[in-house]
């Protein structure tokens, strides 16, 4: 593959991530536990919703087959998603949807500030701009599990089961796959290895204070940025691009 | 959970130089969250450079029934108004 397919399969991945958790978290709107959570979750969203836009329509252009970030975002099936497992698990409860924004914060942190170095001045603009948003989420979401982890029993109790049934789709955002070596064998991607020992490290801590105890397993589900997802990306999917299946072109 | 969590004042200063300004109130469990919720709910827009954020038990109001008394007698002293002056046009935001 050239650098360009390369760098194109990459950015697919980091778009996905955001628009994927992006409209999961956009369905928090009206339903946020306090009135300041809710604006807070969806603050999050827009702030994925653009760096989506960011990477898909750099996507698109480096693909050069015509088709524009609209086409990337409504137009693709689940097989041809390129997001991580973690990101399309379902809200479930509060106290889930801060687990898994904790998670791929950290990673997406620890990316970003890799990747604001990057050879591709594109990528290393759209890396800045979104790593002082993404800063800001981190804050956010370790504050939460700070929270409800160290708060109440019922509080803590919800956030150990969401941290337990999330924790295997975790090990996909650090391990990396064939993709992966290539891309940081070419310098287009940071070695996710480095970027591992940066996340546990952060995620060990966090778990630290807020008394939450590391689940006991190895295993880890992948699959996610190869296209093979668990089923709830198709129902995402079909809500998510619903108007443009139903009635093509349509526009504002 | 949200009658747990007390009421907070939010005061903005939309830039350098002009004082923070009132802008509303939310609720939040401690002085942290509350930052965090103004920054969420207050500058979504671009509006500040500074929050300050005060629990609503700690301002001490006025009386609504002292008005009269309080703000009644300023009412007929004009000459307290700088309004005699002639102020030159380049003079702005008098």
């Amino acid at each position: 593959m050239s650098d360009k397919d390369l760098l194109f399969a990459y950015l697919l991945r980091l778009g996905d991530n955001s628009l994927i958790l992006g409209q999961r978290l956009s369905a928090w709107c009206g339903h946020g536990p306090v009135l300041e959570q809710d604006i807070a979750l969806t603050n999050i969203a827009l702030d994925l919703f653009g760096q989506t836009r960011s990477l898909l329509q750099y996507a698109a252009i480096l693909e050069g087959k015509g088709r524009t970030e609209d086409d990337l975002a409504f137009l693709r099936d689940v097989r041809d998603f390129r997001n991580c497992l973690l990101v399309e698990h379902p809200n479930v409860d509060f106290a889930y949807t801060i687990a898994r924004q904790f998670f791929f914060d950290t990673y997406h942190f620890f990316l970003l500030e890799q990747l604001q170095d990057h050879s591709d001045a594109q990528l290393s603009a759209i890396a800045k701009k979104s790593l002082k948003e993404v800063t800001y989420h981190l804050r956010f979401s370790s504050e939460w599990m700070i929270r409800l982890g160290d708060g109440t029993a019922v509080s803590h109790e919800k956030l150990q089961t969401a941290v337990d049934e999330l924790w295997i789709y975790t090990g996909e955002l650090y391990t990396p796959d064939e993709l992966d070596l290539e891309l940081a064998a070419r310098d287009l991607a940071p070695d996710l290895k480095q970027l591992e020992n940066l996340y546990l490290r952060k995620v060990r801590d966090i778990f630290d204070t807020a008394t939450l105890s590391l689940p006991d397993t190895d295993f880890m589900q992948t699959g996610g940025k190869q296209g093979r997802h668990t089923e709830h990306l198709g129902h995402l999917l079909s809500d998510m691009q619903f108007l443009q299946r139903a009635y093509p072109g349509l526009t504002w | 959970m949200k009658k747990d969590w007390p009421l907070w004042e939010v005061f903005i200063r939309s830039k350098n130089g002009l004082s923070h300004k009132h802008v509303g109130s939310l609720h939040a469990a401690d002085a942290e969250m509350a930052i965090e919720n103004a920054r969420d709910v207050y500058t979504r827009r671009n509006e500040g450079i500074s929050i300050w954020v005060v629990e609503s038990s700690n301002i001490t109001a006025s009386s609504p029934n002292q008005t009269e008394a309080l703000f009644d007698p300023a009412n007929d002293k004009v000459y307290r108004h700088p309004t005699f002056y002639d102020l030159p046009d380049e003079v702005k935001h008098i």
